[in-house]
């Protein structure tokens, strides 16, 4: 199961520089709270975390909850401190699992 | 609340002083049932100690102070499905002095937890943003754990025209 992910890191930093990252994933973010035209509760299906590694170290994590919106966006800063990859990997339900990575040179 | 407790004390002191009489049967049962009014009013709708149980079960005990913590929501929403949220920590983001965790919060979804956010001192800046849904008119908290253990908060009322997870999936 894959979904399409978008990022955002700037390819080029100065070292120490505060950088803003922006991640995008497509995903349902089925509530779980909902009924089908059935009457049925739709199964809950969402995202439960995201977390980036800056060259292998955990920088940033977020767990999510039903309460997030459909295609989680999230955006947050991290510094720049030596060149690398920053990967990052979305866990969810039905056991959903992806990873994206960025490369990032630091100057 | 005060004001209309005060008005009936007052009613029925002024009908105690018209009958003459120093306590009644009739008082008695006034302020009986002023006393089960006022032990109803702590827990006035089962989905803010909802929020309040989430709210203990991370916090724990400790103090939330009120500040440092800016959480950015627009007062008016029209669509709850998507509603653009950051929050913003104010802190040096040095080793010594961090935020370690951002949770947020919500009164009226189903599930009181919105998101938790873990960063450390190479976040540089402790900001976090994302798009999150809301059910209904209500109260956004975010609350902040600093790396010296204290817990800061802020919240913002928001008011919702159309509710998230209302719309027929099939449409």
């Amino acid at each position: 199961m894959s979904a399409r992910a978008l990022i955002n890191v700037p390819a080029k930093a100065k070292r120490g520089e505060v950088i803003e990252i922006k991640t995008l994933i497509s995903h349902i973010m089925e509530t779980g709270f909902r009924h089908g035209t059935n009457g049925q509760t739709i199964p809950r299906d969402i995202i439960t975390s995201l977390t980036c590694r800056y060259n292998g170290e955990e920088i940033f994590s977020t767990l999510f909850y039903p309460a997030v919106a459909a295609n989680p966006f999230v955006t947050f800063n991290t510094v720049a401190t030596e060149s690398g990859t920053i990967a990052f990997t979305w866990e969810g339900d039905n056991g959903f699992s992806m990873t994206e990575e960025a490369k990032i040179v630091v100057e | 609340m005060v004001p209309e407790e005060n008005r009936f004390k007052g009613r029925a002191q002024r009908e105690r002083a018209m009958m003459k009489l120093s306590i009644t049967r009739r008082d008695m049962l006034i302020a009986g049932g002023l006393a089960a009014g006022a032990a109803a009013l702590p827990a006035p709708a089962q989905a803010n100690t909802q929020m309040e149980t989430a709210i203990r079960s991370v916090v724990g005990q400790a103090r939330i102070n009120k500040g440092k913590v800016s959480l950015d929501l627009p007062p008016l929403v029209e669509n709850g499905n998507t509603v653009p949220m950051a929050v913003t920590v104010d802190s040096p983001m040095t080793k010594a002095d961090h935020v370690k965790a951002i949770h947020v919060f919500n009164e009226k979804n189903p599930q009181p937890n919105v998101l938790t956010v873990r960063l450390g001192p190479r976040a540089g800046k402790a900001h976090v943003s994302t798009r999150i849904r809301l059910a209904d008119t209500q109260k956004v908290i975010a609350i902040a754990e600093l790396s010296d253990g204290t817990f800061w908060s802020d919240s913002a009322d928001v008011v919702v025209t159309l509710a998230a997870c209302l719309e027929d999936p099939t449409i």
